[in-house]
């Protein structure tokens, strides 16, 4: 079943194209693009269920062998993450069809969008690190076009720093591979990892890890490298900022587990030390500039840069416990986000604004969207038996096991802080009485904006953002098949010897003892 | 040769980081221009030079030959690179007719604190 791979990242780019060549009608974009990301939920869910009944799969593109051409392997890890990542391009899909405005639509908005999904899914599949490298810059390529799209000038300077900081993160990384090839002669992971212990320089074998590391942090917002993440999500649309949030810093976690359990393994113990210690500041100080801040989303866009702190802690951790509990947290993280932003887009449309001293009077006004406004926000803070909460037990418990008393302390109140920026937007959006005068006078862009953006959310925003809840609900009463993917993920990570079986079924047995060693 | 290379690729990034350190922001965009360069450089140099040999043989019994993968790699970069900076470039242009400066201390629009009405525009 080879073509599925193949497929999983063909059916993102057709439907890009197909939304933008076959039809200038905006309503037809956006079911098209809507139908492309049902077909690629539906690939995602059967090659799910393949790998983890078979096993992991693998393509050799172009029929040549692994270490010489370009290898596609989809292991546990990777098809959960594409399931996850098709979630959230349907609601997102569905989502845009009623909050995007139609100049954005017809300058490509689905197009980059699906080109966007097809970077994520493609840089989840890729087992080639020079692919890996092409597909962050198709991702790249599509979220600065999302990110200029009918651009104002807020947008725009969003948008240079965003640039600019990940064209560093690029040639970083282009740098980096570079650099790994010159030392071991290859670029396929697997055998990366095969010859990297090899390799006698191992100081630089660590300099080149700690060149991935910052161009990987750069793209996951590791502190000190998020500065442009809250300096330019909140300029753009909603669909927009709900998929940069939910996908773009997951991916570069992904990278930087996929390296570090493959090519850098464990051995590197100053380096776990530090993701460690970058995971820690990076969810308190995630959490604080949360509470500093007036603008609904602007606060969500601090708390991504905290659950990037406690992924990097399962990451920095590095038993197949704490990497379990890091993929279960990149799961929940990925839809929470997603949806806290869909619900912030509502708030917005609602309310007539961001800002949270112009918001109010939202419960009276919507008891039931309160309620789900709610519901995610308890998720996330890790409310039982919401998916937030088993996301944290798990970490907590991975924390127990290493008795790195620090870490579940830091968890534990990092939790607590979590609270207030969410509480602060439940009382002042919903629970404080409307201010006076609002929604007409002191909403600038209400006689400036066109179309769907001031007029009441409609099913294209209740459909996704009711869809997600449930996933939510049901992940959190429901855990165990989540908990029990992502521990065989962990194990496959920590492990690797069915990826390496998997991608080079006839290396030698002499090849194998150096890793083995390692293990 | 090799030497020369590495010296090469030390100046340049050295001269690079010193460009991107500056607050305008066009001369940000020479030095990543450059530094883009410079990690091309690299993957060459690194592949291994091989003076006058061809990357591929005809013959099969030609003993001397140069790596080609480097420079398919270098020349992937390139492309990419070649596209990003020409939109970064737009993209600067774009920004300095709409914001009005290149001084990257200057441009705050996005990060304003206090209530601005610039800063409340809806998103879409």
């Amino acid at each position: 079943m080879n073509g599925l791979l193949i497929a999983c990242i063909l059916v993102p780019m057709v439907t890009a194209a197909l939304s933008f060549v076959s039809t200038s009608n905006i309503k037809a974009r956006g079911a098209i693009s809507v139908a492309g990301s049902i077909v690629l939920l539906a690939l995602a869910i059967i090659l799910l269920y393949q790998v983890v009944y078979s096993g992991p799969l693998s393509n050799q593109m172009g029929g040549w062998q692994a270490p010489m051409g370009i290898t596609l392997i989809a292991d546990t890890l990777s098809a959960m993450l594409i399931v996850v990542t098709a979630i959230v391009a349907l609601s997102v899909n569905i989502y845009a069809m009623g909050d995007v405005s139609d100049a954005r639509i017809s300058g490509g908005f689905f197009t980059f969008m699906n080109m966007l999904i097809a970077g994520v899914v493609g840089a989840f599949l890729t087992g080639d690190l020079f692919n890996l490298y092409v597909w962050f810059e198709v991702m790249l390529i599509s979220s600065f076009a999302l990110l200029v799209l009918g651009g104002n000038k807020v947008q725009l300077d969003g948008a240079v720093k965003y640039v600019a900081i990940n064209l560093i993160s690029t040639v970083l990384l282009l740098t980096a591979i570079g650099l790994l090839y010159g030392l071991t002669g290859t670029l396929n992971m697997a055998d990366l990892s095969l010859r990297v212990p090899q390799v006698e320089n191992q100081a630089l074998v660590a300099v080149v890890a700690v060149l991935f590391l910052v161009a990987f942090g750069i793209k996951a917002a590791v502190f000190p490298l998020y500065f442009w993440l809250p300096a330019s999500y909140h300029t753009l649309p909603i669909s927009v900022t709900a998929v940069f949030a939910a996908l773009m810093t997951k991916v570069g976690i992904y990278a930087l587990m996929r390296t570090f359990t493959l090519i850098f393994p464990g051995e590197h113990s100053v380096i776990d030390m530090t993701l460690l210690c970058l995971g820690l500041v990076t969810m308190v100080l995630g959490v604080f500039g949360a509470m500093t801040h007036n603008d609904v989303r602007r606060i969500l866009a601090f708390h991504v840069i905290g659950s990037i702190g406690f992924m990097l802690l399962g990451l920095g951790l590095g038993s197949a416990l704490a990497m379990g509990a890091a993929i279960f947290y990149m799961v929940h993280g990925i839809l929470i986000k997603a949806l806290l932003f869909m619900i912030a887009g509502i708030i917005g449309k609602l309310g007539g604004s961001f800002e949270l001293a112009r918001l109010g009077g939202l419960y009276q006004e919507r008891p039931k969207f309160a309620m789900l406004f709610l519901l995610a926000a308890l998720s996330l803070i890790g409310i039982p038996p919401l998916s937030g909460f088993w996301a944290k037990l798990l970490i907590i418990e991975a924390g127990l096991h290493h008795d790195a008393t620090v870490v579940i302390i830091f968890v534990i109140l990092v939790s607590l802080l979590t609270f207030i920026p969410l509480i602060r937007i439940w009382s002042e959006a919903f629970w404080k009485p409307k201010p006076f005068g609002t929604r007409t006078s002191t909403d600038p862009s209400n006689s400036k904006a066109i179309g769907p953006s001031v007029s009441p959310p409609d099913g294209y925003a209740w459909t996704p953002v009711l869809g997600l809840s449930l996933i939510m609900l049901l992940i959190g009463f429901l855990p165990g098949k989540i908990i029990e993917l992502s521990d065989t993920a962990a194990q496959d990570l920590m492990n690797p010897t069915v990826y390496l079986d998997t991608v080079l079924p006839n290396r030698s047995s002499a090849q194998i003892n150096p890793n083995e060693a390692q293990e | 040769m090799e030497i020369l290379l590495s010296l090469l690729v030390g100046v340049l990034m050295s001269v690079s980081v010193w460009m991107m350190l500056s607050r305008n922001l066009v001369k940000f965009l020479f030095g990543l221009v450059l530094i883009s360069n410079v990690a091309n450089l690299i993957i060459f140099k690194v592949g291994g030079l091989t003076v006058g040999a061809p990357p591929l043989i005809v013959d099969g019994d030609s003993l001397q030959y140069a790596n080609s993968l480097p420079q398919a790699l270098v020349l992937t970069a390139i492309v990419i690179g070649f596209g990003l900076v020409s939109f970064t470039l737009v993209l600067a242009l774009k920004a300095y007719q709409a914001i009005g400066t290149v001084d990257v201390d200057e441009m705050t629009l996005a990060e304003q604190r206090h209530d601005d009405p610039e800063d409340q525009e809806k998103s879409s």
